[in-house]
């Protein structure tokens, strides 16, 4: 077993307490890893990548070839993209949408989605939304992790302990927001690829997971949901909404 | 054993403490910086070790050479290009020889991600006659400067260990030693000739350092970091942590025969056995090709075909990865994901939002548009960030202090007006000296101190002057006190600002303005 990580965001995103949560689960699972990061200069405002790579067997390289990247794990949907032609062909990209522009010619949003999701593996999670509703929007890269950890060979309670235990210094109620972070993160990327599944367009599915209220999101209720989205009407019913969806009441809203 | 996880540069800092640490020295830089903080958290919980930054590189080495000779372990830290300040008391402390242990680390930056080149200080360390340690891997920083320790103190020559950005910045798990050596007693040198490098004594000491390579070079040869394993007659040598590209791409049971060095000077006794037996070597290093030159050697070597760096099969610059090293060993590329990608928009490191830098600049460009946009010149540290779009304010960026002694160059030319901009830490590390010549010489330079009251690029380190210190030291060096002025970079500011450069950027003489204001980022930190 073999695992190949890039983690990839914006300086101040927080690509760093991924690795401190994912580097340490490796490590109590008795995984081999390496994780090789970026400091200084390029931290401030830019393009921030790290490459993690755990195994049941030694690692040579710190860093990654290109095509054996299982996992881009972005904060950031832009700079996902930046990473995406180092993916094996099977890989999964793991992202947020929610877009960081601190740039004057960052691309239109929907080329952007449209580029993301015309990979064949996606979990793409609107961290920005999900953050919020977990109480922070700082806790972006938390979601993401959750988002990422059913790809990732670890349980839950060997990836919350160290989330736990990166935030116990800034006190219970940050740790609350980012536990909280991370199973709404976990429950939003499982809800769209059950909506991928259930044989939803990933266009269409994030439209539809996007529309959740992130508190609320059941993964088992995406059948249902993409059901109902996979009428076109019903699709437009739900971009439309104004608020937010509770996920346990699968039903097309009331227009307007 | 215990095992933690830990960044190459921290091993290095452990592998120190655990080697009987005395004293930690260095000025912050990147990727180096975080072997000394590293310490410096041991050292705030233990109290027994000395661990403060010096404000350059030079000083840091002295008070390092002065640790030794007093008996005690040292640890000496800095990047590359910093060794370039350090150069004169380097070069002459294998001349005097230590006492105590003193290790320099040194990391070098190849594809500078943040550096201004990616010079190789492996020719520092044969320059100076000294051997180098190039570990592979985080347990190899460990390892090898616990190792470059006892050979220091055995040999009685500093020790280089060489880090590349890879290593110094890539965590992984290191078992490390229960049992730590204890620190040495104080016992200082009693030998006055081999310090006092009159020529006499120093004609002496350098005869002394000659006679000490055959010794230096069979440790290298007998290392158990330079290991040669004979298979085909292809063959390879992979220095520091390129073995683990070559090691990345080739099946167990591949055919090529590899000589990994991990200990200077090249161990040219192995080179010659892997010679014998190939065909072929390619030299794989991070760096200057300098094994690849010493191996090739002028006139090239009978009946092998040496590749490397000089013959194009790697990149000539630049960082090396295992990508570059596979193409070059001939192996096909893996597949991998096939998806059309549009060109993505770059995405530069940018001044924070805030940043009291971009409103000195502001104030700064306005003040020089009457003068039809000048060139200013520069120095290193968050501020040459202004360079870029969309203050893009300053238009040089050399070395450490370059800014003050470039313009004093340029106003003695007949440039007018001559500015130059530096940061609170970048003018006490090197800055100083380049003033005073402008005050000893009455010259029209205008320099902005940036004082944000810290080291900001490499991560908010203490400043070394800052404050009424830092007035202290400019009104010392001798400035009119009536073109010392100090201004608040704030927006609210800003016209009062543009009033003051542009009265000194008039004054025919040398002037400083101070912009005072806490870089928000240090706020943040240390809430």
């Amino acid at each position: 077993m073999e695992k190949n990580l890039v983690l990839a965001g914006v300086g101040g995103q927080g690509i760093l307490s991924i690795a401190f949560v994912i580097d340490n689960a490796a490590l109590e699972a008795g995984f081999h890893f390496k994780q090789a990061e970026v400091h200084g200069m390029s931290q401030r405002g830019g393009a921030v990548q790290s490459n993690l790579r755990y195994a049941d067997h030694p690692i040579h390289s710190d860093l990654i070839p290109v095509g054996k990247v299982d996992m881009v794990l972005s904060v950031e949907p832009l700079e996902a993209l930046r990473y995406a032609g180092s993916l094996s062909p099977e890989g999964w990209i793991v992202s947020s949408v929610t877009p960081y522009v601190n740039i004057p010619d960052y691309p239109p949003m929907e080329e952007v989605l449209a580029s993301l999701t015309a990979f064949p593996h996606t979990v793409l999670v609107d961290t920005g939304a999900v953050a919020k509703a977990a109480g922070n929007l700082r806790a972006q890269n938390m979601v993401a992790v959750g988002a990422a950890a059913p790809l990732l060979d670890f349980t839950d309670e060997q990836l919350l302990k160290y989330v736990r235990k990166l935030f116990a210094r800034k006190g219970e109620k940050i740790v609350a927001v980012n536990e909280r972070a991370y199973r709404f993160g976990k429950a939003a990327g499982l809800f769209y690829r059950g909506l991928i599944e259930a044989g939803l367009p990933a266009r269409d599915a994030l439209t539809v997971s996007s529309r959740m209220d992130p508190a609320t999101v059941e993964p088992e209720r995406a059948a249902d949901w993409a059901r109902l989205a996979s009428d076109a009407a019903a699709l437009e019913a739900i971009a439309g909404q104004d608020g937010l969806l509770d996920c346990r009441e699968a039903a097309v809203p009331a227009a307007g | 054993m215990a095992r933690e996880v830990l960044l190459g540069d921290e091993a290095v800092g452990l592998g120190a403490v655990h080697a009987g640490l005395s004293g930690v020295y260095g000025y912050p830089g990147t990727p180096s910086t975080e072997i000394f903080e590293f310490v410096e958290g041991i050292a705030k919980r233990r109290g027994d070790i000395q661990a403060t930054w010096s404000p350059n590189e030079k000083v840091a080495y002295e008070e390092a050479l002065g640790m030794s000779w007093a008996g005690k372990r040292t640890l000496v830290t800095m990047k590359h290009v910093g060794l370039n300040v350090a150069a004169d008391a380097f070069m002459n402390s294998a001349i005097t020889g230590t006492n105590g242990a003193l290790v320099l680390a040194v990391a070098d930056d190849p594809g500078m991600h943040s550096s201004q080149n990616e010079q190789d200080s492996r020719y520092f360390a044969k320059f100076a006659l000294i051997p180098c340690f190039e570990p592979r891997n985080q347990q190899e920083c460990y390892d090898m400067t616990r190792d470059a320790m006892d050979l220091s103190e055995e040999l009685g020559v500093p020790v280089m260990l060489r880090l590349v950005t890879r290593i110094a910045h890539s965590r992984a798990a290191v078992e490390t030693t229960d049992a730590p050596r204890e620190q040495n007693p104080l016992r200082p040198s009693k030998d006055i000739r081999k310090w006092t490098l009159l020529p006499s004594n120093a004609r002496v000491q350098y005869r002394s350092l000659t006679e000490k390579q055959p010794a230096i070079a069979d440790r290298a040869e007998s290392s158990p970091y330079n290991v040669l394993e004979l298979r085909g007659r292809r063959g390879v040598i992979a220095c520091g942590i390129t073995m683990n590209y070559v090691l990345e791409n080739l099946p167990e049971d591949h055919d090529l025969s590899i000589l990994a060095i991990g200990q200077y000077p090249v161990p040219l006794g192995l080179v010659r056995k892997l010679a014998d037996h190939v065909d072929e070597i390619l030299v794989v290093e991070d760096g200057y090709p300098f094994v690849e030159e010493a191996v090739r050697g002028p006139f090239g070597l009978p009946g092998v075909t040496v590749k490397g760096r000089m013959t194009g099969e790697l990149p000539r610059t630049g960082e090396l990865n295992p990508d570059l090293v596979r193409k070059a060993l001939g192996l096909p590329d893996p597949p991998h994901a096939e998806v059309e990608l549009p060109s993505l928009a770059g995405r530069p490191p940018t001044l924070c939002p805030g940043c009291p830098h971009t409103d000195t600049y502001r104030a700064m460009n306005e003040a020089l548009e009457k003068y039809d946009r000048p060139q200013v010149f520069s120095d290193i540290g968050c501020y040459t960030l202004g360079a870029l779009p969309p203050l893009e304010a300053i238009h040089s960026c050399v070395d450490m202090g370059a800014s003050i002694g470039m313009a004093v160059g340029a106003a003695h030319a007949g440039y007018r007006p001559a500015v130059s901009v530096i940061g609170d830490s970048t003018f006490a590390h090197s800055g100083i000296t380049g003033l005073l010549s402008a005050v000893n010489g009455n010259v029209p330079v205008t320099v902005v101190i940036l004082d944000n009251d810290t080291v900001a690029m490499t991560g908010t380190q203490e400043s070394q002057a800052t404050a009424e210190r830092l007035d202290r030291i400019v009104l010392g060096l001798g400035i009119d006190p009536e073109h010392f002025r100090i201004i608040n970079p704030v927006p609210k500011e800003h016209e009062t600002n543009v009033r003051v450069f542009a009265e000194e950027l008039a004054h025919e003489g040398p002037s400083v303005i101070v912009a005072r204001r806490p870089c928000i980022e240090k706020i943040k930190r240390h809430k």
